[in-house]
């Protein structure tokens, strides 16, 4: 339906007639202003009598008047959108909008900003050393009551660096895998099976890796690495049991996880990096006699290494950020452990495990700035990522 | 050389289906053992040992999945007006600096750990009470969990149905414009309604991910163990019950833990063909 059979002009002034019984123009406007001005009276008699200043005392007169002025004001804005909506509607349309992106803006500003206010009682208590500091003491009858960060960092690295270590080949050998190398009738159904890992969600991991991982892992993959490499001089560090011996909940079961969670991410974005490498590359080293592997290290790969390196950032985002399937397997210690078979923590775990729990504001403090530690080591990894993604040449980098 | 490193990519494509194959696996299995019309009428059952208390009860999710309609419905009503507003924004106006930020901000805010989120609201409502305009109950309460998880979709939905509507080919937006078309109206009833299946499966997909947030839950809604009592008190909800029955040490409570899995991971998976089937008609690739 097109709109605009007459002039807009005409058309507003008629409609405010039409609305008071076809009044000319100077009495329209007229009855309109009665309108308003009853109307800031009934909504600022209504405000005052209504017994609300009992329990909201900014609402005494003055407050009932600004009220009344406020209710007229939007009554007079929204009889003016509809009067005048020829010419009023697309500015009208555009600045909904775009308080709907100012509104996303300024959550994001928000979150920063309580974050950063709340957490400031223990970032001034503590100042720099909370990410030096191991202990995390919320009793006041042992003194001293300190919060440090770093067993958690170090958990997150940790668990992160495994699922990276473990995630990247197996991604990039499913990418390639769906570009290069599969018929075409299986890309579809298999990138879609593959997205499918993306679908689950983490408890269900977690509750996953609780009950089927870490029996696995405790039973015969932690032996066997204990026994092959534990003896090694310098390797064999990070492979000796903890403390407890050979649990299954350890970061290696959560790096492990982690390395599921992340292959869906880092395949799908390969995958269209890949893909959005032009046949001319391929073809030219074909041409040269180059067996397909040769043909994807030489050329496809290398064109496509923004896209990649940018879908591998944004992995380590989901990474450093995942907390419950961590939380499940990670065998919640508080200490920093050199060996992978040992228990650890890291920041998101910690957070979840103790918010509920803490009952000292300062602890509570402490928690929101482990918090807002995490939140910008996330941030950075997620710029870099967008960064990265942007920069891939010929690659949109879609909604992932 | 080159079999090598073909039969290697062919090795790490079986690695990956190979923990999808055994989550699914066990929570048919392990799932269905408990999986009974009372499973979904019944509320959480009272922790025990079957076996080895008498009269233990295996109870049901009735009260998580009521909770979790009443969140990820006033998650969605808050998140979805907003985010797609903002796509529509961002793809049809935003040509600009801010338009850019507010796009880049978006994609950011995407990739924000979900407990941080929740650790956040959980402040805002701390400063609000403290200052009067809210109650303190209001904390943990359904409301501040459907908050939680409405910060979570809406830069989802803004970033899916800004692509969606991206799609839509410029030369229908240019022949309505040339009708005489006011902006607005080409905006909402054509190139909208041209992209409608593709903004719909990208709330769908950030709705079904929403469905699937345990972390924000835990800190703001502290879950329950009844049935759903309004949005100022705490409710329960299907992953947050997963979450809660796991670390327990009772076996009934664990055994619900598994049936309630094998209900999520159906419904998440079935969002996933339901979004790819509705793609696949309209567009060649996937959105989200």
């Amino acid at each position: 339906m097109v709109s605009g059979r007459r002039p807009a002009g005409v058309t507003a002034d008629a409609r405010v007639r039409r609305l008071l019984g076809g009044q000319p123009f100077f009495q329209a406007w007229r009855g309109v202003s009665l309108a308003l001005l009853l109307l800031f009276l009934v909504s600022s008699l209504l405000a005052h009598g209504s017994g609300l200043a009992a329990t909201h005392p900014w609402l005494g007169p003055l407050g009932a008047v600004a009220l009344g002025s406020g209710v007229a004001l939007l009554g007079l804005a929204l009889l003016l959108l509809w009067a005048r909506w020829g010419t009023l509607a697309d500015p009208f349309f555009r600045s909904l909008t775009g308080s709907a992106g100012a509104t996303v803006l300024g959550i994001f500003c928000i979150v920063i900003v309580v974050l950063a206010y709340t957490s400031w009682p223990s970032l001034t208590e503590f100042g720099w050393s909370f990410l030096w500091t191991q202990t995390w003491n919320p009793n006041p009858d042992l003194p001293p009551v300190r919060f440090g960060a770093l067993p958690f960092v170090y958990g997150t690295l940790v668990t992160s660096a495994i699922a990276m270590a473990l995630g990247i080949p197996v991604s990039l050998g499913i990418a390639v895998f769906l570009t290069e190398l599969a018929p075409t009738w299986l890309r579809g159904g298999l990138s879609f099976v593959i997205e499918l890992l993306a679908a689950v969600p983490s408890v269900v991991y977690g509750l996953w890796g609780l009950f089927v991982l870490v029996p696995i892992m405790r039973s015969s993959v932690e032996p066997g690495l204990f026994a092959t490499v534990g003896n090694l001089p310098v390797l064999g560090e990070l492979f000796t049991p903890g403390p407890f011996g050979i649990l299954g909940l350890d970061k290696l079961t959560a790096g492990v996880i982690l390395a599921i969670m992340i292959i869906p991410t880092i395949s799908a974005i390969s995958r269209d990096a890949l893909a959005a490498v032009p046949t001319d590359q391929r073809e030219a080293a074909l041409s040269l006699g180059a067996t397909q592997w040769e043909t994807t290290r030489v050329s496809v790969l290398p064109y496509a290494r923004s896209g990649i390196l940018g879908a591998i950032t944004l992995a380590l985002g989901r990474a450093v950020g995942e907390t419950i399937a961590v939380t499940f397997v990670i065998g919640n210690s508080n200490h920093i452990l050199g060996s992978l078979l040992a228990p650890g923590q890291s920041i998101a775990s910690w957070i979840a495990n103790q918010f509920q729990e803490s009952t000292l504001p300062l602890e509570k403090s402490a928690l929101l700035e482990l918090g807002l530690v995490l939140l910008l080591m996330s941030l950075v990894i997620n710029v870099g990522a967008r960064l990265l993604i942007r920069r891939a040449p010929g690659f949109e980098g879609g909604a992932a | 050389m080159n079999v090598a490193m073909s039969a290697a990519c062919l090795a790490c494509v079986a690695l990956a289906l190979l923990p999808l194959g055994s989550i699914l696996y066990t929570s048919v299995d392990r799932g269905s053992r408990v999986l009974s019309v009372t499973f979904f009428t019944e509320n959480q059952p009272y922790p025990c040992n079957p076996g080895v208390t008498q009269g233990c009860q295996y109870g049901g999710i009735y009260n998580a999945i009521q909770g979790s309609l009443v969140l990820i419905g006033l998650a969605a009503a808050i998140a979805l007006p907003i985010g797609i507003l903002t796509g529509i924004y961002l793809s049809e106006f935003a040509r600009t600096r801010v338009g850019s930020t507010i796009r880049f901000v978006a994609d950011v805010m995407t990739g924000l750990p979900s407990i941080v989120v929740g650790i956040f609201v959980y402040s805002l409502f701390i400063l609000a009470a403290n200052l009067g305009w809210i109650s303190f109950n209001l904390v943990l309460s359904a409301l501040s969990g459907a908050i939680a998880l409405s910060v979570i979709m809406i830069p989802i939905v803004a970033r899916t149905s800004e692509e969606a509507l991206r799609l839509v080919p410029t030369a229908t937006r240019e022949a309505a414009l040339a009708l005489g078309i006011p902006r607005y109206r080409v905006v909402l009833r054509i190139v909208l309604t041209t992209g409608r299946a593709a903004v719909l499966t990208g709330a769908l997909l950030a709705t079904a991910r929403a469905m699937g947030e345990t972390a924000p839950l835990i800190v703001t809604d502290f879950g329950s163990s009844f049935a759903f009592s309004g949005i100022d008190h705490p409710s329960a909800s299907l992953p947050l019950s997963i979450y809660s029955w796991t670390i327990s040490p009772y076996a009934n409570w664990q055994a619900d833990a598994w049936g309630a899995t094998l209900v999520l991971v159906a419904i998440m998976l079935g969002i996933s063909v339901v979004a790819r089937l509705a793609l696949r008609q309209r567009f060649g690739r996937t959105i989200a």
